[in-house]
């Protein structure tokens, strides 16, 4: 650590001074320049002020500083002279102008100056922190990079001990191998000694067993008063062949009782187990059968048919014979019943155990849960409650009724009438004033269609007024018009002939150059027209113009009847409102149906109004 | 519970006959027979050197006392007592003896093994069985006394020979697949015989009486192996306690492994009963009460009562540590016994030497587990019910049964250091046995002792 710290401590400095340096650098050489720019400024301004304008040279410094002014791209500072030769006058209005521009720019200047100074100040202070950030985690860094060769050294380390420990484990398997090698050498050496030294012993056994027995020892005997009887009253017998073999047989005898006695015991034991397995069954049997019967829709069909045939094969077991059977033919029978009868009860168990736990459960989960029976009843009673509170209520409205019908006093009887009237008076009233409301504005309408109309008729009267001096003029121009012109003259006619169907048959006929003329569009095309009346080349543009309004107005004559535009007609001042109309294509229809409404309307309050 | 006089003996020879009606007990070089009621000297016969073994006969008319140092056996008669009999071996010498069955015959196993000499009672006739193998448990006769079998050991291999000791014929000789055959025991039908290898082979072979082999079990290699081997009384378990301080108990139908019984020195499980001997400085009229010694005023108080307490689980016993590089260490299970009735098995650990395990074969599961004072030196099943006696050497002989456990001050001059104990074949009584003397025991009768033993349990 310490080496490191050696190592990199030069480093660090060098490199804070470095850092330092160049931090510096930028805030200095601003300020440097600043100071640079600023400082001798000033002392020239100083200069400029005690060396630069002497009353002597006045007119060189105003004209120096005019040509610095205009140069700046301010304003001369001298009055615009009329004469080329006369002198210039000093305008003070001028110089003051710019010296308050001077002076506002010096202002913005140092405002500028100080705004750059303090974001200097800032940058070099986060210069700073992200220096002293660099620096830290340079050290981090090598303080990590430090831990990670120390660790890296650790593991290394550990790796070396573990490959020492693996080799331990193998040289300690090694020894282990050895060892059990030499303990199998040695256990083979020392059975070897063993049984040479066992031939040994039983070489020097049989010696000594010939010298015992040959030296005739007089010693070995047996003094003995008198025989005694053998112990079950019988004389011992000579040894022979026979004896032999009834000595195997008594010895077999032995075995086969043994064999005998185990069988016995075994057979016992199986009927022990049958008897018990027969007890279990039957008990399985009584304990299931009542639950089928009982809820025959909860045990399956399959597991029905097993009782079922369990119940047969009881029957069939239940004889006493069945012991006498050999297991085999048993067995299998037994077994198999048990084995599904098990099934049964162990499915039912595990039933009643889900449906336990299952209580159990909601019992853990809320304590204040109501069972099903509570439950019920609960409902039970509230039904009934309510039934009650129906009857209640019906009895209630009865009374109420017959209070009604059998008029108990005069007074309460007028009384309520009085308030029965007073409220139809209030609802009449209500309803009057509504009634009143709408009429007004059926009035309203009516007025604004009267009018309307009437505009209509004075706008039809300046038409027809315009298209007699438009076909007066026609008809004094017409020797310059070609043939086609004649044709349009003709339908002209037909058209002053007042027939609105030979009207709209020229419309279809005319080659639709222009799109239909907006509603805004045409009464400057009209006003157009009414200007440039004398214009040849509008005549297509009039004509569709024309045949715009020919168009509306017959669609006015589909939806009104003719006498209503008669008068209309008659008035001729209702052009205008056509035109109106004529901008709203659509709600023509609408309007016109409640022009019909209001006139109904209008009639009606005519009957009612007394 | 009563305890009769303490009287002289030698050598820890004491012996019920097998009818029960006597007891044998060895005063030196002499013989004193007893009646087990009133303790009266019976007969009294001498010998001609002390007396280094005895041995009823079957039918008990007959004691034989061996003096291995002389290479002399005397049989004595106890229905005439004139009657003498003495059976020199000479310079064969005689390193064990033994009635055959029918009790009209004498097994005398020479010096080196060199042979076994068959002493006839009842004719002058003599048979020498050749090459029987030195080993701690080289023959066994069946419960019935039909058939004997011999372990033998010839060309370095070793074989079973099966007599009929009736006439003494052999029936069976066969090898046995063993590397150095160390014990055999028939089962107590007479049908089985399991024969077991050297404990430096973990080997239980199991023979039928024909000589097939009818299946051989091997629990492990290399380590140590069977130390101790008992049959049920039911001939239906075989318990092989082996030197990983474990029993594993075989079945007759497959005689494979049923179940493997751990010797853990720490017990957790809380359905285990634990009862810790625990010993306390005596307080006057509670200990003596009970078991008033039986000349009045005479015996001394004891020093210091020990009672059980049932100890709480977990309950860790003491452990010995092996020495391991010593011969025949200290570890394993070295102590099988069988109760009567098979129900239940009584291990010791020899690496946990104070602690008696008792096992349900029933359940195949530890039952209870006794911790005492100081080692265990022997245990003995009651032969008539689920009843076990121990004595540890000290003064105390201890009892246990399913429904507790007493510890029972054996009263007399002087400290009587029960080394050995042996039941009466009624469980009325046992004989406890020290060093120069024994005494009898005598219990009460079963629903006396029942209530006692429920009273002690209550009590501690």
């Amino acid at each position: 650590m310490g080496d490191w710290m050696t190592v990199t401590d030069p480093e660090n400095k060098t490199l804070s001074q470095h850092t330092s340096e160049t931090k510096m650098s930028p805030s200095s050489l601003y300020s440097q320049q600043v100071l640079c720019s600023s400082i001798p400024l000033s002392k020239n301004v100083h200069s400029f002020f005690s060396a630069f304008c002497t009353e002597d040279n006045i007119e060189q410094s105003i004209s120096y500083l005019d040509q610095e002014l205009t140069t700046f791209g301010f304003p001369s500072l001298y009055e615009e002279s009329k004469g080329k030769e006369t002198k210039r006058e000093l305008n003070i209005i001028a110089v003051l102008n710019c010296m308050n521009e001077l002076l506002v720019l010096q202002r913005k200047n140092l405002l500028a100056q100080e705004n750059v100074e303090t974001q200097n100040l800032k940058l070099g202070s986060d210069m700073d922190h992200l220096q002293s950030c660099y620096s830290k985690l340079k050290e981090q860094l090598e303080t990590s990079r430090r831990e990670m060769i120390g660790l890296q050294e650790r593991d290394r380390q550990l790796q070396c001990k573990n490959r020492n420990l693996h080799q331990l484990l193998k040289n300690e398997k090694d020894e282990v191998q050895k060892l059990q090698n030499i303990i199998a050498s040695r256990a083979t050496q020392y059975n070897h000694d063993m049984k040479r030294k066992e031939r040994e012993y039983n070489k020097l056994k049989e010696r000594l067993h010939q010298l015992v027995m040959n030296k005739k020892d007089k010693k070995i005997a047996m003094d003995i008063l008198n025989y005694v009887g053998r112990a079950d009253g019988k004389r011992g017998s000579w040894r022979t062949g026979k004896t032999e073999a009834r000595n195997e047989d008594e010895m077999y005898k032995i075995l086969l009782n043994d064999y005998e006695y185990r069988q016995k015991q075994i057979l016992m034991e199986n009927a022990e187990l049958k008897k018990v397995l027969q007890q279990m069954k039957k008990e399985m049997i009584s304990l299931l059968s009542p639950q089928k019967k009982k809820p025959r829709e909860r045990v399956d069909d399959s597991t029905g048919t097993v009782i079922s045939d369990v119940e047969e094969d009881a029957g069939e077991l239940s004889r006493e014979s069945i012991w006498d059977l050999s297991c085999e033919t048993v067995r299998e029978q037994l077994t198999n019943s048990i084995r599904k009868q098990w099934r049964i009860l162990k499915s039912h168990v595990e039933k009643l155990d889900n449906q336990v736990s299952k209580v159990h459960l909601e019992g853990f989960n809320d304590e204040d849960v109501i069972s099903r029976q509570d439950h019920e009843q609960e409902t039970e009673k509230l039904e009934l409650e309510i039934q009650q509170c129906k009857e209640m209520i019906k009895t209630q409205q009865q009374l109420l009724q017959q209070q009604l019908a059998t008029a108990c006093d005069d007074d309460t009887t007028s009384l309520l009438r009085d308030c029965y009237l007073l409220e139809e008076k209030e609802r009449l009233k209500e309803e009057w004033s509504l009634f009143k409301e709408q009429k007004k504005n059926f009035e309203r309408e009516r007025r604004s269609f009267t009018e309307a109309a009437i505009r209509l008729g004075l706008e039809r009267k300046a038409f027809e007024e315009e298209r007699a001096s438009w076909l007066k003029q026609q008809f004094l121009n017409m020797t310059t018009f070609d043939h086609q012109n004649s044709e349009n003259v003709k339908l002209f006619s037909a058209f002053s002939g007042s027939s609105d169907q030979d009207n709209l048959t020229v419309h279809s006929r005319q080659p639709q150059k222009k799109p239909h003329s907006t509603s805004n569009g045409s009464p400057v095309c009209m006003s157009k027209l009414t200007k440039s009346l004398p214009a040849s080349p509008s005549t297509s543009d009039f004509c569709q113009t024309r045949s715009c309004v020919s168009e509306h107005s017959s669609v006015n004559v589909l939806n009104i009847t003719p006498e209503d535009i008669k008068p209309n007609q008659v008035g001729g001042e209702c052009t205008n409102q056509k035109w109106s109309v004529a901008s709203r294509p659509g709600s023509q229809e609408g309007c016109y149906s409640g022009c019909s409404l209001t006139y109904t309307n209008s009639h009606v309050e005519k009957d009612d109004l007394p | 519970m009563n305890f009769s006089e303490v009287f002289k003996l030698s050598g820890l020879l004491c012996k019920f006959s097998p009818d029960g009606k006597y007891l044998a007990s060895c005063v030196q070089y002499r013989l004193v027979v007893r009646d087990v009621n009133t303790l009266q000297i019976v007969q009294l016969y001498t010998c001609l050197d002390q007396i280094q073994h005895i041995e009823w006969s079957a039918d008990s008319l007959f004691i034989l006392c061996a003096m291995y140092k002389r290479g002399l056996v005397q049989v004595w008669s106890l229905e005439q007592p004139e009657w003498h009999c003495k059976i020199d071996e000479g310079s064969a010498g005689l390193v064990a003896s033994c009635w055959s069955p029918d009790g009209r015959h004498i097994l005398n196993t020479t010096e080196f093994h060199l042979r076994i000499t068959v002493w006839s009672l009842c004719t002058k006739s003599v048979s020498y069985i050749k090459y029987p193998k030195a080993c701690l448990q080289g023959t066994t006769f069946t419960r019935d006394g039909r058939y004997m079998a011999l372990a033998e050991r010839r060309d370095c291999k070793d074989y079973v020979s099966i007599f009929v000791c009736s006439d003494w014929q052999l029936l069976r000789h066969f090898d046995t697949d063993t590397q150095d055959l160390t014990g055999i025991e028939w089962a107590p039908n007479g049908c089985v015989l399991a024969v077991w290898d050297t404990c430096l082979e973990y080997k239980i072979l199991l023979y039928s009486l024909d000589g097939r082999l009818l299946s051989a079990y091997s629990a492990y290699e290399w380590s140590l192996g069977i130390k101790s081997v008992a049959w049920s009384p039911s001939s239906q378990f075989l318990a092989v306690g082996s030197y990983d301080g474990k029993v594993r108990i075989l079945n007759h139908v497959t005689w494979k492994m049923i179940t493997e019984f751990e010797h853990p020195a720490a017990i957790n499980n809380p359905k285990i009963v634990v009862y810790k001997e625990a010993e306390k400085s005596p307080q006057l009229g509670l200990g003596c009460l009970s078991f008033p010694p039986p000349r009045a005023g005479a015996g001394p108080l004891p020093t210091s009562e020990s009672k059980y307490e049932i100890a709480s689980v977990p309950v860790s016993l003491q452990t010995l540590k092996p020495v391991t590089d010593r011969a025949n260490p200290k570890i394993g299970v070295g102590m099988l016994a069988f109760s009567p009735d098979s129900y239940f098995l009584a291990t010791r650990n020899d690496n946990v030497p104070n602690a008696v395990w008792v096992w349900d074969i029933q359940k195949l599961r530890l039952f209870a587990v006794l911790e005492q004072l100081s080692p265990v030196r022997a245990f003995q099943w009651d032969p008539q019910q689920p009843r076990l006696a121990i004595c540890t050497g000290g003064s105390r002989v201890y009892l246990w049964s399913p429904a507790g456990c007493l510890s029972v001050q054996v009263p007399g001059e002087g400290d009587f250091a029960v080394l050995s104990l042996c039941w009466h074949l009624s469980g009325d009584s046992m004989a406890l046995l020290s060093k120069d003397h024994f005494c009898l025991c005598f219990l009460e009768t079963e629903a006396a002792v029942g209530t006692a033993c429920r009273q002690l349990s209550g009590h501690t």
